[in-house]
């Protein structure tokens, strides 16, 4: 697929109230435009209750439901009850942040993943609260700076993926806002699966992360090219290492993590330490994939 | 000392001075500066305490909970879709009779979404069985959550405390505040004893498990009574707060209302722009006064009713709604009264919601209204041209 091959419509109107930069409501532009016209949103509490603008205006032209913050899986399932039941074919389409997804929505979610309900969800990671201004979440990664990790945060980085991998649902994805050809194929992937789809969405923030708001793709791609995060996609339970992160299974070919961190202020006081212990969680997380490629593989 | 405080960061340094042991807390506009205030004294080592930063509200107040029932004194603060997320969890705390203190930002609930001022989220829990206050300034914040642990942890009262503050009037607002010096606030607040029931394994009980219709109602009737007694006790707790700070609140703040005709009866911050209007009115010659309720569980029907004995017109403004009710606070007051002898001429308005302002101009205008309508009583000369009359 080609950049040029994109959906011409725009579905995120301009002069919302995003911050510059906004990783979020690209994201969004992006999911919409892969999933076009026969989509229904559905939005919990995040960034995104924000961006959309105030009644009587709004800056999303497909039909949206915002939900409470714990509900966004639970009410996309009845959404799809309810159109099976009148005999509807419509795209119900979760778009939550990460706190949504993995700290106060994950029983939901974990919920409709295990009923397979038909649904394809889509995690945006900003890596914090960032609509309540930047408290930690259970996806902000270690040693990251937020209002209520003042010396940085002492936890690892929530796996969400994973958990949902392991519902077996038909599919998981990884993607980045810094590869919207990637992410696209991703989502258009899932719309044509039955069942639960579930991607997660690497989205940089300028405004939680401290850096420039000019720099958020830069970001994005520092984080795959250091290998902080890996995109891939589990299909059927297969993983597949998918973009750059294809090439990036030696540590050799990955750029040194100083590079993704030094741009952010939220890692300003980290201690070599602290850097040090980064790097082996990366290097565990790669070995991880390492071995369920070998294994499949060996099958 | 005199510090300049928002209502969060007040209510953040009366959990400081209470020496709380246990917080457990998960952000919500506006409540979230709370929060983030005491992580930063955790952190920092100012308050030695454990923090524990939760996935949800259910689970901050399940985490309260566990840790009360440890002997812990717990604190926890929410607001709005973050107090009725936590509400079964609310409901269990008072029902346990566990001690936890909570200052509630109170906000509007959506749909649609709204993050400004509104009462109805704290008095939808009006029937959980917790103590309730609400706060008309930062200093009184901070004065109430204090006091509020020395209420709960009473072992005549043993119940839960919710202290509401104004979201962004009083949250987000800067007044100069006394705060206290650490050291006479421990001689007025000591440390939480193990009175009566903390987990032990040396004399192990088990709490909260099935009970038969036989013991059921007992039980509910002595959470009953505790939310009763605690009257008593919120008065002993002022008065001694009083010595020490020289600072008394109770249970109504009445103001003006001694020679009073007209009173305008409300709760929270807006009650000081219903002052500044009965000001007005006072110097065009009407005897107006304005009455805030400070407690509204357990209700001050009895000192209520005898303020309003001499009161002729009565506005109750709420800053709530109960959709297919109206307001919360007419109902409570209006059956309050049922039982005292004079009752006085009522109007309900219904004010403010979703953070619409209500300004001096508007009480004014409240109090012309509620005159009005007391004169023209419950039958009116509809079209009467009195003219034609000589009058
Ligand atoms: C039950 C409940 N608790 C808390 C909130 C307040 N709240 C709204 S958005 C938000 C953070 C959202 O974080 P995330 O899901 O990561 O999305 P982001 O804001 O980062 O886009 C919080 C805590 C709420 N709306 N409802
Ligand atoms: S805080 Fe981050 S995610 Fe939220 S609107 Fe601003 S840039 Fe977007
Ligand atoms: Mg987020």
């Amino acid at each position: 697929m080609n950049i040029k091959d994109l959906n011409k419509e725009e579905y995120i109107l301009p002069g919302n109230s995003s911050c510059p930069g906004c990783p979020a409501s690209l994201g969004l532009r992006l999911l919409t435009k892969a999933v076009g016209d026969n989509a229904i949103l559905v939005i919990p509490a995040s960034c995104m209750t924000v961006i959309q603008g105030a009644y009587p205006h709004t800056s999303i032209k497909l039909p949206t439901l915002n939900i409470a913050f714990a509900a966004s899986a639970a009410a996309a399932s009845g959404l799809s009850a309810a159109f099976e039941i009148k005999g509807k074919s419509h795209s119900i389409v979760v778009y939550a942040g990460d706190g949504g997804t993995a700290d106060i929505g994950l029983q939901a979610l974990s919920g409709a993943a295990e009923r397979n309900e038909n649904i394809t969800y889509v995690c945006y990671d900003n890596e914090a609260y960032q609509n309540t201004g930047i408290q930690r979440s259970s996806s902000t990664p270690y040693g990251a700076w937020t209002t209520t990790t003042v010396k940085g945060k002492l936890e690892q980085k929530k796996d969400v993926p994973k958990i949902v991998a392991s519902h077996n649902v038909p599919y998981v994805a990884t993607a980045s806002i810094a590869y919207p050809i990637d992410f696209i194929e991703k989502v258009r992937k899932a719309l044509k699966i039955g069942g639960f789809k579930y991607i997660h969405l690497h989205a940089p923030c300028p405004t939680g992360w401290r850096f420039p708001a000019e720099k958020t793709i830069e970001v994005g791609r520092l984080a795959v090219l250091t290998g902080a995060w890996i995109l891939y996609e589990i299909e059927k339970g297969v993983l597949q290492l998918t973009g750059p992160s294809k090439n990036l299974l030696e540590r050799s070919a990955r750029k040194p993590i100083q590079e993704y961190l030094k741009l952010q202020g939220r890692f300003q006081n980290l201690t070599d330490e602290m850097i040090n212990k980064i790097n082996e969680d990366i290097e565990e997380k790669w070995n991880e994939i390492k071995l369920t490629i070998k294994l499949k593989e060996n099958l | 000392m005199i510090q300049v405080l928002t209502g969060n960061h007040s209510a953040a340094y009366a959990a400081l001075l209470s020496d709380v042991e246990v917080v457990s807390a998960y952000p919500i506009t506006p409540q979230t500066q709370i929060v983030e205030k005491i992580a930063e004294f955790v952190e920092t080592g100012k308050l030695k305490a454990k923090y524990v930063r939760v996935e949800s509200e259910h689970s901050a107040m399940a985490v309260c909970v566990g840790a009360s029932s440890a002997g812990a004194r717990t604190f926890t603060a929410t607001s709005s879709h973050g107090l009725l997320h936590m509400s079964e969890m609310v409901y269990w705390a008072s029902a346990a009779r566990l001690p936890i203190v909570m200052p509630v930002v109170c906000r509007t609930l959506g749909p649609p979404w709204n993050i400004w001022n509104e009462h109805t989220d704290m008095l939808l829990l009006r029937d959980f069985g917790w103590i309730q206050f609400f706060a008309e300034s930062n200093q009184e914040v901070l004065d109430t959550i204090i006091q509020a642990y020395r209420i709960a942890e009473d072992e005549r009262v043993l119940i839960p405390v919710m202290v509401g503050l104004d979201a962004f009037t009083l949250s987000h607002t800067s007044e100069p505040v006394d705060v206290p010096e650490i050291e006479s606030v421990r001689k007025f607040l000591p440390p939480r004893t193990n009175a009566p029931y903390v987990f032990d394994p040396s004399n192990p009980f088990t709490f909260g498990n099935l009970a038969y219709p036989s013991h059921h109602m007992e039980i509910k009737y002595m959470h009953h009574k505790a939310v009763e007694d605690a009257r008593k006790v919120i008065l002993e707790v002022d008065d001694e707060w009083n010595k020490i700070f020289c600072r008394k609140y109770g249970f109504l703040d009445k103001f003006m209302c001694e020679d009073a005709k007209v009173i305008i009866l409300t709760i929270g911050s807006s009650a000081g722009d219903a002052k500044e209007a009965a000001k007005v009115l006072r110097k065009a010659g009407i005897a107006a006064g304005v009455l805030r309720i400070r407690v509204i569980n357990p209700f001050p029907s009895k000192e209520l009713s005898n303020i309003l004995s001499n009161v002729e017109a009565v506005a109750v403004v709420d800053r709530n709604l109960s959709p297919g009710n109206g307001g919360i606070l007419l109902e409570k007051i209006k059956s309050s009264l049922y039982s005292s002898k004079y009752r006085p001429f009522i109007k309900g308005y219904l004010a403010g919601l979703g953070g619409r302002d209500i300004t001096v101009k508007d009480y004014i205008k409240i109090f012309e209204k509620t005159l009005e309508a007391y004169k023209k009583g419950e039958t009116e000369w509809f079209n009467l041209n009195l003219e034609m009359t000589g009058s």
